[in-house]
């Protein structure tokens, strides 16, 4: 599915909707040997005017991720919101079920014995905040999906052994089949090349 | 590309170890080990890790543990059919001795799974960025031992098939549990504690296992590891979602793990039994969790290391870290012995003073000094020389010799039962063939679940070794989980 371009600037295509029922562009993919070298690119495309950009990496890098504008992450709110929400049902519950529920005499303390249900609110929030963090993450990232357009790229898959990927997507306001290739291989790539649906 | 002279931007690698700067000493070995004679770069860690789990032959010794264990779980589940078929009766358990075997194992499995979550969530939390050559495998190592403590609740229950009843659910007898009572927090806390474990841990394997996907050559392995790692594909976006879960999940589970042993000493500590009745337990619970938890990760990791030729990874520098954690962890539990005999001469208890007698002089009196001296003689001394800690021989009789002496001590507090403040209530406890055959089987179960997994999944992370590599090498140059999580 994937071509690999003899030289950035020579594709003949007609921009992202090609009418003539060959298949969708996806967008552009550009391999760099290093962190350093695909953070350079990242910022220069960015600098460039371009936004749909993600870049795939096989370990973290924080720098690309600012440079897609990406500063700051969602997590703390989901899981925060879920252990709390934890916190309070695993509270209520326990007071509900031994105040009201079945409420047992024990040694003659009262119904509502709070200290005693502390740690069991505390473990509801510990499990309610990772289980948001878990679901949040794959629900917010969009995963499971194992059929994105990328996989379609034979390079693709060194992403996460040594290799350094910088994607632009073809619903960017800016991509042009012709102009961003050729952009592309002005930032020192390894290969750059054109990722179909 | 003179990028790394720039300055870093946002939250991008405050790290300490940029170019330029000294390494983390935790890296050396991988800057000076080399891979079929060259230097480790990122390419060279994923195959040293991965080619484990795809294409190498499994060594001998993987053979010899796999079906040792796999033996053993064959006793277990012999002894779990003739258990539900008999009922708890085939234990030595009786009035005094309610508990036997089954709390002490649970206590013994626990203890040993702490350590794993002390040493991926803790030390991470703690800049410790040796815990990347072990804490997959620690982390793994929690669960199973989980699994098998969590077994053994169950199986005491007398008619596990209702184990439901525990929690609390909409019923038509309208009962719901007594949250007053340790041991529904017991439930709730362990639950929690598998449940938060195994997030962690897979979480922390989704982009590795995208590598061994990548990696794989043959068709199940792409299709099995490409379903596991959930179409994963290194966007930055998502790393930085991914390592603020994984830091955030590493805060909550430092707490969790302290909660769950605390919660675990507080099964004896809230009753009212002279030695148990002591607010010394669970800092003294959750130190001996820590020491045999070590215990088993460095018993495991050394013939494991040797086996995979993974030494570049777990150094004798490891082993050296883990056997000074083990020498600190085994003293506090040392003063927690100390404690419980200083407080019972002071306090003046008439019932404190003679179950301390009893305990240590009476008829069990063999078992307490034997605690002594696997936990406290045997490694307590051996541990402060370095040559010890760096030869895996002396480290893993140390490693054994507390293990041993761990179980011995949650041995020697369920054993205090036989002789408590009433002599008429006094009594007598020996644990049958089924007792043993139990215990040993839940060891089984373990190595072969533990054994199962280093064949499958990559043991130690390939991600955060990478990040470790030194710029020059390709790698991240530092820990950027920790680093770097907005």
């Amino acid at each position: 599915m994937s071509t690999t371009l003899p030289a950035p600037g020579t594709t003949h295509g007609h921009g992202p909707d090609d009418e003539a029922g060959g298949p969708k562009v996806y967008g552009c993919l550009a391999e760099f040997p290093d962190a350093d070298s695909l953070i350079a690119a990242t910022r220069a495309a960015r600098a460039a005017g371009y936004s749909r950009m993600d870049t795939h990496t096989p370990y973290p890098v924080g720098e690309t991720a600012d440079a897609l504008g990406f500063p700051k992450s969602e997590m703390g709110v989901v899981m925060f919101i879920g252990g709390l929400t934890g916190a309070c049902s695993g509270f209520l519950m326990q007071y509900w079920d031994n105040a009201y529920g079945y409420s047992l005499n024990v040694g003659g303390r009262p119904y509502f014995s709070w200290p005693s249900f502390v740690p069991i609110t505390f473990e509801m929030m510990v499990l309610t905040a990772s289980l948001s963090g878990l679901f949040g993450l794959m629900a917010l990232c969009g995963l499971p999906r194992l059929n994105h357009p990328l996989f379609n790229s034979e390079r693709f898959e060194r992403f996460s052994k040594d290799r350094f990927f910088l994607s632009v997507e073809a619903e960017d306001p800016r991509f042009d089949r012709e102009k961003t290739p050729a952009f592309l291989a002005t930032l020192n790539p390894l290969s750059v090349e054109e990722v179909f649906e | 590309m003179a990028i790394a002279d720039e300055p870093r931007v946002g939250g991008g690698g405050h790290g300490p170890s940029r170019d330029g700067m000294p390494l983390e000493p935790e890296m050396w070995p991988l800057v000076k080990s080399t891979y079929d004679g060259k230097p480790h770069d990122l390419a060279t860690v994923g195959d040293a890790i991965g080619e484990v789990v795809l294409s190498r032959p499994q060594p001998r010794g993987w053979w010899v543990g796999f079906l040792a264990g796999f033996a053993l779980l064959q006793v277990f589940l012999v002894s779990l059919a003739w258990l539900f078929y008999w009922g708890v009766g085939i234990w030595g358990i009786n009035v005094p001795v309610a508990w036997g075997f089954a709390i002490i194992n649970f206590v013994w499995w626990i203890g040993i799974g702490h350590a794993g979550t002390l040493i991926s969530a803790i030390l991470l939390l703690m800049h410790q960025k040796w815990r990347t050559s072990i804490n997959r495998f620690s982390e793994t190592m929690t669960i199973f031992a989980v699994m098998c403590a969590g077994m053994f609740p169950l199986i005491h229950m007398g008619r596990p098939w209702f184990f439901y009843w525990l929690t609390p659910f909409p019923n038509v007898a309208g009962i719901y549990p007594q949250f007053r009572s340790p041991l529904t927090w017991d439930v709730f806390a362990v639950t929690t504690y598998l449940t938060v474990s195994l997030v962690f841990w897979y979480i922390g394997l989704v982009p590795d296992l995208a590598a061994l996907r990548d990696q794989a050559r043959n068709r199940w392995q792409k299709i099995m590891y490409g379903l596991l790692s959930l179409g994963w594909r290194g966007s930055a976006i998502h790393w930085r979602r991914y390592e603020k879960v994984y830091l955030l999940l590493g805060g909550l589970s430092t707490p969790l793990v302290l909660s769950v042993h605390t919660v675990v000493s507080f099964d004896f500590a809230v009753s009212i039994v002279p030695l148990w009745h002591a607010t010394i337990f669970p800092p003294f619970f959750v130190a001996g969790a820590i020491y045999s938890g070590f215990a088993m990760v460095v018993a495991l990791a050394i013939p494991i290391r040797k086996w995979y030729r993974l030494e570049d990874f777990f150094t004798d520098q490891h082993l050296d870290i883990c056997g000074k954690v083990m020498l600190a962890t085994g003293f506090l539990v040392t003063y927690g012995y100390f404690s419980e005999l200083w407080m019972a001469w002071y306090g003046h208890s008439l019932y404190e003073w003679g179950t301390t007698i009893e305990r240590v002089f009476g008829p069990y009196g063999w078992s307490y000094w034997a605690l002594i001296v696997f936990n406290c003689v045997i490694p307590l001394t051996l541990l402060w020389s370095k040559r010890v800690r760096r030869s895996p021989f002396w480290l893993e009789i140390c490693c054994m010799s507390a293990l041993i002496g761990m179980w011995f001590e949650r041995y020697v507090i369920v054993i205090t039962l036989t002789r408590d403040q009433v002599p008429s209530s006094w009594g007598r406890y020996a644990p049958t063939f089924w007792d043993y055959a139990t215990m040993f089987g839940s060891l089984g179960l373990f190595l072969f679940l533990f054994f199962l997994f280093i064949r499958y999944f990559p043991m130690i992370s390939i991600t955060e070794m990478r990040e470790l590599l030194p710029r020059k090498q390709g790698g991240g140059g530092g820990h950027s989980i920790m680093e770097n999580a907005p």
